[in-house]
């Protein structure tokens, strides 16, 4: 069942990403966008990580896209003129390269499930709930988790600093 | 968590507290703001103290970091690099008037993650320590805010570099979902023990991280923003650019490939082989064409990280000696170099050009004498230590008996000659041709350790290596 779903699930994943990509219209894009976050947060909840999933709905589809609608209403973005199609004689070296990347990748994805067909899943419980994922947060991942917060800081910083009018 | 953890991290910390209070000195004090560069020194310093003070080794935080002789080689290297940086930006920024707090603190923000990265032991680390070394270095390159260079060089640099961190990160989650780690031992014992999902995976993993590397670094060809963003970014901070993060790229990549890929050699070297024969050809043969001093150096430097990959490719003890001594040269030169041309290059960036550098001998004899210096050492001539640093490479290479990296010491020998035309150019003209003007340049005081240094160790480290082999020695002993 778990093994259906996760197909279900990555093909969804991988049709919005594409839909985001492929789309001339941004605010279509981002909808998609939207679309293939829900799909990652359904993969997490496979995974038995809830928490992490819970968030990605709620910071990833939820507050970030909004932002990301709203940026792209408020530039008054136009829908990009059809582009010449990717089969054109300026772009036949684009998609050679195109085919061999994707026919590597296809090899490799097919590589890695085929082991994964083989090997037992890892168990993954205990992982899932607000605490777990706290406590390691705060007592195995000590480090990263307190360099991120200088990260944040530098962005916070430099976002400040380039945008504002008069500093 | 315990003391000892925190201990580990204390340079860091003082760093990172310096460059807090910067920002809070910031919003406080009105212009002038002489004290701003003198915090930041004194922050820079205790961090150096510090480092020496606490001479612990192993590893901490559950092995995330290493101490060892190598992380303290790095970041002795780090800090003179940023204390340079610090230097030669307090004339810079007077000039035009942007003398603020946030760039003393970004560039030690900048320091702080090139530390986490040459201490790193583990991906997770590595890869904050590479963005908390890039996201300062987006917003420096903009700097100047009114200046439409500036601005595009610094997009140009935050697009590129959001693109190759998203080929690092998809890389260090393949290898993390073939192995079931990031630590780099534990990655190693995976590939030894067999432990890994799939072999292909773990090599896609390995292939990607390379690619974020190869762009850190400027390899050909990934380089194309190097020339860009060297150019348009305030030429204080190129001096930092060209020094720091391919130092900090350089060191991350040799350590994850001797602690963790190293069995894996058979499948790579033959992409680093050509990286490395390309990014030294381009580099250079590119650079002949330049009479933008900025642009010159950018791609000398892309010449440079083809050099440097050749150590990387062998991998042997030798070689990772031989590339602690030349990063260590390297960054000095190249920082006192780029401080030159900051002090040169006028109001607006008007004398950048080849031209600007005519009889500049007589305006000012002190910077003509440094910057042959650094020319002559950049270029390899022996007695500068910059000669010593491609000996020592090249001949760790060769040591090796293999045929192919012979015949990539033969290419890098013939770009070394190759070389030697461009780096006389600006020479020849300073020396030999007659000034525009005759007005002796003024002279910035505050810059003048930084050419002292460069000095000393171009000089002092060319004539008697001895001090700077033993504790490269040292360094590269602490990766096998």
């Amino acid at each position: 069942m778990t093994t259906i779903l996760f197909y279900l699930f990555s093909a969804l994943l991988l049709g919005a990403a594409l839909f985001v990509v492929l789309n001339r219209n941004p605010i279509y894009s981002v909808v998609g966008l939207v679309f293939a976050f829900m799909n990652l947060a359904a993969m997490y909840f496979l995974l038995e990580a809830y928490f992490i999933g819970v968030l990605q709905v709620l910071v990833y589809a939820g507050a970030i896209m909004v932002l990301f609608l709203f940026v792209v209403m408020l530039l008054n973005v136009q829908p990009d003129r059809p582009h010449p199609g990717l089969i054109h004689p300026d772009r036949w070296w684009f998609g050679i390269m195109a085919l061999i990347f994707v026919s590597l990748f296809l090899l490799l994805i097919g590589q890695g499930v085929r082991a994964l067909l083989t090997s037992p899943a890892e168990d993954a419980a205990g992982m899932g709930s607000v605490a777990d994922v706290g406590e390691a947060l705060f007592t195995s991942f000590l480090l990263p988790f307190e360099i991120a917060s200088l990260l944040l800081t530098v962005a916070l910083i430099g976002t400040v600093f380039l945008a504002k009018k008069k500093v | 968590m315990s003391w000892s953890d925190l201990n580990s991290t204390l340079p860091e910390l003082a760093l990172a507290v310096t460059a807090l209070i910067l920002l809070i000195l910031e919003v406080v004090k009105e212009p002038p703001r002489a004290q701003f560069a003198w915090t930041a020194l004194g922050g820079i310093a205790l961090a150096l103290v510090l480092e020496f003070a606490l001479p612990i080794e192993g590893q901490f935080y559950n092995g995330m970091i290493a101490l060892d002789h190598f992380s303290r080689f790095l970041n002795v290297i780090f800090m003179i690099t940023a204390a340079g940086a610090v230097l030669i930006a307090v004339p810079y920024l007077r000039k035009s008037l942007e003398e603020r707090g946030e760039y003393y603190a970004l560039l030690l923000f900048a320091t702080i993650g090139m530390m986490f990265m040459a201490k790193a032991h583990d991906l997770t680390i590595l890869f904050l320590g590479l963005e908390l070394l890039s996201i300062p270095l987006y917003i420096l390159v903009g700097f100047y805010r009114h200046r439409v260079r500036s601005n595009e060089a610094s997009l140009k640099y935050l697009l590129l570099g959001a693109f190759s961190t998203g080929f690092f990160l998809f890389g260090i989650a393949l290898l993390y979902g073939s192995t079931g780690a990031t630590h780099y031992d534990a990655i190693r014992q995976a590939i030894v023990s067999d432990g890994q999902l799939s072999p292909a995976m773990t090599l896609a993993g390995f292939g990607l991280l390379l690619v974020g590397f190869a762009f850190k670094v400027a390899l050909v060809p990934f380089h194309m923003y190097a020339p860009d963003v060297y150019e348009g970014a305030p030429t204080a901070i190129t001096a930092f650019l060209s020094t720091g993060p391919k130092v900090a790229g350089f060191a991350a990549f040799l350590k994850v490939i001797i602690t963790s890929f190293a069995v894996t050699t058979q499948h790579w070297w033959g992409i680093v082989w050509v990286l490395a024969a390309l990014t030294m050809t381009v580099g250079n043969v590119t650079a002949i064409r330049q009479d933008n001093l900025k642009r010159m150096l950018a791609f000398s430097s892309v010449a440079h990280a083809g050099y440097l990959a050749v150590a990387v490719l062998v991998g042997t003890y030798d070689s990772a000696f031989g590339m602690m001594f030349y990063l260590a040269v390297y960054a000095v030169t190249t920082l006192g170099a780029f401080g030159v041309v900051a002090l040169i290059e006028g109001e607006e960036e008007t004398s950048l050009e080849i031209d600007g550098y005519r009889g500049l001998a007589r305006r000012s004899p002190f910077l003509a004498a440094i910057f042959t210096l650094a020319m002559v050492s950049l270029a390899g001539f022996p007695p500068t230590a910059g000669f010593l640093g491609k000996y020592f490479v090249f001949s760790a290479a060769v040591d090796t008996g293999n045929t192919w990296n012979i015949w990539l010491v033969v290419i890098a020998i013939l770009n070394s000659l190759i070389s030697v035309y461009y780096y006389l150019r600006p020479v020849v003209a300073m020396y030999m041709q007659e000034p525009a003007d005759e007005t002796p340049l003024p002279m910035s005081r505050v810059a003048v350790p930084v050419f002292l240094v460069l000095v000393l160790i171009v000089l002092g480290f060319g004539i008697f290596p001895m001090m700077l082999v033993k504790s490269g020695v040292a360094a590269a002993g602490s990766l096998f």
